[in-house]
């Protein structure tokens, strides 16, 4: 279960830290007065826009057939995109540095009782233990990795875009050929840390009851009280993982080095 | 026809004004050396030509395209100016084979097989067959800049820029770099250069431009500017670089 909770979670960490990580390194918003009191106003928009929305469908446009209402919300979402498209990259870094934010300053057991115990009462649907295990572990990994990304990106010499910019390559192409393999081979000793750091907070998630390894270990002592050789037994499975992970590392690291 | 065409161009750096109203025009088969005292805006004057950097007034037309235009026609305007950098700026996971294959791969959409063989003979060309498997870190300066240039010259460019290729690499590893940047301009290229080599100056270069404070102070034949300099500012340049 452990390992288990560990995969999925840094794996969807990965894919979000990644993505928050890129756009935070190369969209460049501040976090200023300005900008968070402009995000409160999109968001104060969007909200008035939603109840709009329902409030028409219940008034005047109570007797329009579905699909010429869905079409009409339809066009009008188009039409927002399509007027506010440039914005997109802004508000998703500003959205990305928000996220950083609070996940970093806040701890892993607070963020798993949050989702565990709290969303079902603000939002009304409840997940299961490992799911919410599984979730929390993302968006924390998430944020860390999203880190991890920008300082490897931002390590790479700026020579090398400029070389690519020279001969006429489109910015993904730049990224995903040039600084991307530069970038991957001087992320891996901090996502090196990284995945060993979210095996071991998968331990905190005893908290909500989830049949990890730790609550394992507690439940076996609970009948027979050897805390000496369970204790002792969990840790070495903790220190086989964690192992694992830098022994696998290591040989990606030498496997990929540039000479 | 000019294959460059500068026109009353102005680019600042906040305050700082480094191209101050430039106009000129660089014709195709042209040498064009550029030299100046640090800070003349020399490099940025060559940046400008395939917008590394923007310019703030006036326009710039490469080979029909200009400066301002879409971001597909500025990719297609660098496509037709090779840049060589001081720092090579090689792309380090990829051999030197792979380095100069790369840019016909991903901007022309040419074929491996095609990349490869085209690759080979450039290599070939700068005197670098034997070194096509080595990685950047392995090669010295003047090999790496010599991949620099063939990486350059293999998305078949109109006109080759060259910002002070020589400056980074120790004296005995200069002369076989501007020995292949004299190869690349006997076979006819276009090439704007700007360096610190007066000698090269003299003997490839078929026009010189002298910037002093953001303009071009002087502008004529390297033979006839440099055994006679027409200014005080540049006989004091001359005085100090060689």
């Amino acid at each position: 279960m452990t390992i288990q909770i560990t995969l999925l979670g840094l794996l969807g960490g990965t894919v979000i830290g990644f993505l928050s990580g890129v756009v935070t390194t190369y969209v460049k918003v501040p976090v200023s007065t300005r900008s968070v009191v402009i995000a409160a106003g999109a968001l104060v928009a969007l909200y008035a826009l939603l109840r709009l929305g329902s409030w028409l469908a219940d008034t005047y446009m109570a007797g329009v057939p579905a699909v010429a209402w869905s079409l009409l919300k339809l066009l009008v979402v188009v039409a927002a995109v399509w007027r506010f498209a440039a914005y997109l990259p802004k508000a998703l870094s500003f959205l990305a540095q928000v996220y950083i934010l609070i996940i970093r300053g806040t701890p892993i057991v607070v963020q798993v009782m949050f989702i565990y115990f709290a969303l079902p009462l603000i939002a009304g649907w409840r997940i299961d233990a490992v799911m919410a295990a599984i979730f929390t572990l993302m968006i924390n990994s998430g944020a860390y990795i999203a880190e991890i990304v920008r300082g490897a990106l931002q390590s790479v010499p700026k020579g090398l875009k400029e070389a690519g910019e020279a001969m006429g390559l489109p910015f993904w192409k730049i990224l995903a050929y040039i600084i991307g393999p530069v970038a991957l081979r001087r992320m891996i000793p901090a996502m090196g840390n990284q995945c060993i750091i979210s095996l071991k907070d998968s331990s905190l998630f005893i908290v909500i009851g989830v049949a990890e390894l730790t609550r394992q270990g507690q439940e076996i002592i609970a009948a027979n009280f050897r805390s000496v050789e369970i204790w002792g037994a969990v840790a070495v499975i903790y220190l086989i993982l964690t192992g694992f992970i830098a022994l696998t590392l290591k040989f990606v690291e030498h496997r990929t080095q540039i000479v | 026809m000019s294959i460059v065409e500068f026109k009353n161009v102005v680019k600042r750096f906040g305050d700082n004004t480094v191209l101050d109203d430039i106009s000129l025009g660089i014709d195709a088969h042209e040498v064009v050396v550029v030299v100046g005292p640090s800070g003349s805006g020399k490099s940025t004057f060559l940046r400008c030509i395939n917008v590394l950097e923007t310019i703030q007034e006036g326009d710039i037309v490469v080979n029909g395209l200009s400066v301002r235009g879409t971001p597909a026609q500025v990719r297609e305007l660098r496509r037709e100016a090779g840049m060589v950098f001081q720092q090579f700026n090689l792309f380090p996971q990829l051999t030197a084979l792979e380095n100069v294959m790369f840019g016909p791969l991903h901007t022309r959409g040419v074929s491996r097989r095609q990349a490869r063989e085209e690759a080979v003979a450039l290599l070939a060309k700068v005197g670098l067959e034997a070194r096509m498997e080595h990685y950047p870190g392995q090669l010295s300066g003047g090999q790496q800049q010599r991949v620099a240039i063939a990486r350059a010259l293999a998305i078949k460019p109109r006109l080759m820029l060259f910002d002070e290729p020589t400056s980074a690499l120790d004296p005995e590893l200069r002369f076989e770099v501007l020995k292949v940047m004299q190869d690349v301009a006997e076979g006819g290229m276009t090439m704007v250069v700007v360096t610190h080599e007066m000698e090269f100056a003299r003997r490839v270069g078929t026009r010189l431009l002298f910037m002093d404070g953001g303009k071009i102070a002087e502008d004529g034949l390297p033979a006839e500017l440099l055994s006679n300099p027409p200014s005080q500012r540049l006989r004091e340049f001359l005085r100090h670089v060689s």
